[in-house]
């Protein structure tokens, strides 16, 4: 690791040991990712709100908890990122929709409250596809987040704000959601590591609904600790949401710790088949991305895994599924934005005296973008009388046979693995108008949202035609979290022994310019 | 093959309160069809006995303890609004010109 004296360089859990030993204090540590964002961020774009005088203020705060010896967590004073479609009191909530701008929720989420009460200052809001309906950011209505591996590029999405805000170093550690895949594609095409946890394991409450059967709120990190660190502190039950599971977090740091120890005998690892997992150039995987996953399945076999063939022939649906249920819960869960309660409110033109129905279909209009308008008409059609049966009702069928696809699977393995996006980070503008090209970036992650199991993405190194990040992505049970965290630190340690430290390292340094 | 018409667009968007433009319309039809073109093979997957899943983890009746516990202020609910008056949410009139 370069730049000793760069903080912003540091991983969460190195910065935790030196808050600890006073080496350094979480306002200055604070003060140097804001230094940083004012640096990179005009052309990275990852953040849609910086909020220094806040972030500063609670660092003040937790180094006076520091000072008087009782610190609020593992990670008090450590400095967060977090998406913007978790409501924070006080601090503009967008969901990169124009629907939402200037709007200050009144209350936290709780994953946002949970972090404040362990002590991490928030540095500010990330970017996203508006309504985290997208693959790339470019369906934020602020503009895109660019890849800080090459400008030009998407960071993947819809929380590629908050990928591209660790990779970018402005940030030790962000906050994400994944309904589809939106914390685990964005990490393999920016070299980050992203968690999906088990559904029910984090609390959606405050977190603005995309499909509620599907969303999964998680870590956005630059390691496989760091990330199992933020789990501890944003898992667990919250009676403030109905789903979320009543258990305690699984051993999610214990099981990082040792995991990175590397030894992974009596594992056995499922390599799916329909996921990239026959290892052929088939249609729509990247060979450099195949390749770099490979390499990753012989270091787990080299650590002591025992790796299995996996079947589970009802994956080559979940994408079809997936679009189904997405947007028919999506056009119910967005009926809310009606111009009514909060929110734009647009008075049509040409009509004197509008209804508020008119009202309605004009701030609709105006306020949502065209993949929102697409996905909710999709949604309405899907759950309208005469197709429910044929799509949605079938779309539910479906989700039980891939949950039994991946009941079979575990029967056979402790953990699945593959590719997480079947290609590296793709140009930005390459995929806009074109959608189901957009969707087939998802097609690996979507089986786990469905099903509702845990997900990890981990850096599996650079591609050969480009030269840009792939990830592998390792799946395991429902509430067997702390799996990902043990085979995800052993093969970043391996990994990291053969690139002779974090593939981060290789990325391009940033030109420093306006924010 | 499943299509959707740009009428049935207009009459979907009209059921979802979106104010679609003809530039809109011409637009979005086609993309709908091709996506629904893409998800059509679904119809035929599972058969009559396989269960549908809402969703993954199930868990029924969460009750909570019937006890009052702070909510927003009215101040607080109210400080996103559009418009408001005398403590409520003002919204344009909601009855049809003849009612």
């Amino acid at each position: 690791m370069s730049g000793t004296t760069d903080w912003t360089r540091r991983t969460a859990a190195e910065l935790a040991d030196a808050l600890a030993t006073g080496e350094v204090t979480s306002v200055e540590l604070t003060r140097a990712h804001l230094d940083r964002i004012a640096e990179v961020d005009g052309a990275v774009h990852a953040f849609l709100h910086v909020d220094a005088e806040g972030a500063l203020a609670q660092a003040a705060a937790s180094d006076e908890r520091r000072a008087a010896g009782t610190p609020a967590s593992a990670l008090d004073g450590v400095p967060i990122a977090v998406k913007d479609v978790l409501a924070t009191e006080g601090l503009p909530t967008t969901c990169g929709s124009r629907i939402l701008e200037g709007w200050i929720p009144p209350y936290d989420a709780t994953v946002v409250a949970r972090l404040r009460a362990a002590g991490l200052p928030i540095l500010g809001k990330t970017n996203m596809d508006e309504f985290a309906m997208g693959s790339s950011t470019e369906h934020s209505a602020y503009g895109p987040t660019h890849n800080p591996w090459d400008l030009d590029r998407i960071p993947g999405g819809s929380g590629g704000g908050s990928a591209a805000a660790v990779a970018a170093f402005e940030a030790p550690l962000a906050i994400g959601t994944d309904t589809g895949g939106s914390i685990r594609q964005p990490g393999a095409v920016t070299g980050t590591v992203g968690v999906k946890p088990t559904y029910g394991g984090v609390s959606r409450y405050g977190l603005v609904a995309l499909a509620n059967s599907l969303d999964q709120a998680g870590p956005v990190t630059r390691t496989v600790l760091d990330s199992a660190l933020l789990h501890e502190i944003i898992g667990g039950h919250d009676p403030l949401d109905s789903t979320s599971v009543d258990l305690p977090v699984p051993a999610v740091v214990e099981a990082a710790r040792q995991g990175a120890g590397g030894d992974l005998s009596g594992l056995r690892v499922g390599v799916v088949t329909e996921l990239g997992g026959d290892r052929q150039g088939t249609e729509g995987w990247q060979p450099g991305v195949l390749a770099r996953f490979q390499e990753s399945v012989d270091l787990l076999v080299k650590a002591g895994a025992e790796v299995v063939e996996v079947s589970c022939p009802s994956f080559v649906h979940a994408l079809a599924a997936y679009y189904l249920i997405l947007p028919a819960e999506a056009s119910s869960n967005l009926a809310k934005f009606d111009a009514m309660r909060y929110g734009l409110r647009v008075l049509p033109e040409g009509i004197d005296n509008p209804s508020a129905e008119d009202v309605m279909r004009a701030s609709r209009d105006a306020g949502f973008g065209d993949e929102v308008k697409r996905r909710i008409i999709l949604g309405t059609y899907a759950l309208s009388s005469g197709y429910y049966d044929a799509y949605y009702g079938q779309a539910q069928k479906v989700r039980t046979l891939i949950s039994r696809d991946f009941e079979a699977a575990f029967e056979k393995a402790d953990v699945l693995v593959s590719p997480t996006a079947p290609t590296t980070a793709f140009k930005l503008g390459e995929k806009i108008d074109d959608p189901i090209a957009m969707y087939l970036n998802d097609l690996a992650t979507i089986p786990a949202n469905l099903a509702g199991v845990p997900g990890i993405s981990v850096p599996s190194g650079l591609a050969d035609e480009d030269g840009l990040p792939a990830g592998i992505q390792i799946l395991a049970p429902a509430l067997a979290d702390d799996r990902l965290y043990r085979v995800g630190a052993a093969l970043e340690a391996a990994l990291a022994s053969q690139w002779g430290g974090p593939l981060l390292d290789k990325a391009p340094e940033l030109a420093g310019g306006p924010a | 093959m499943p299509e959707i018409t740009r009428d049935e667009v207009a009459h979907l968007a009209d059921l979802a309160r979106i104010d679609l433009d003809d530039a809109e319309l011409d637009h979005l039809a086609p993309q709908l069809s091709v996506i629904l073109d893409s998800v059509a093979s679904i119809s035929a997957v599972a058969s009559d006995d396989i269960p549908p899943t809402s969703h993954a983890i199930p868990l029924t009746n969460v009750f909570r303890e019937d006890v009052v516990t702070p909510g927003l202020t009215a101040e607080q609910a109210l400080s996103g609004a559009p418009a408001q008056e005398q403590q409520r949410f003002s919204v344009p009139r909601i009855l049809g010109d003849e009612q």
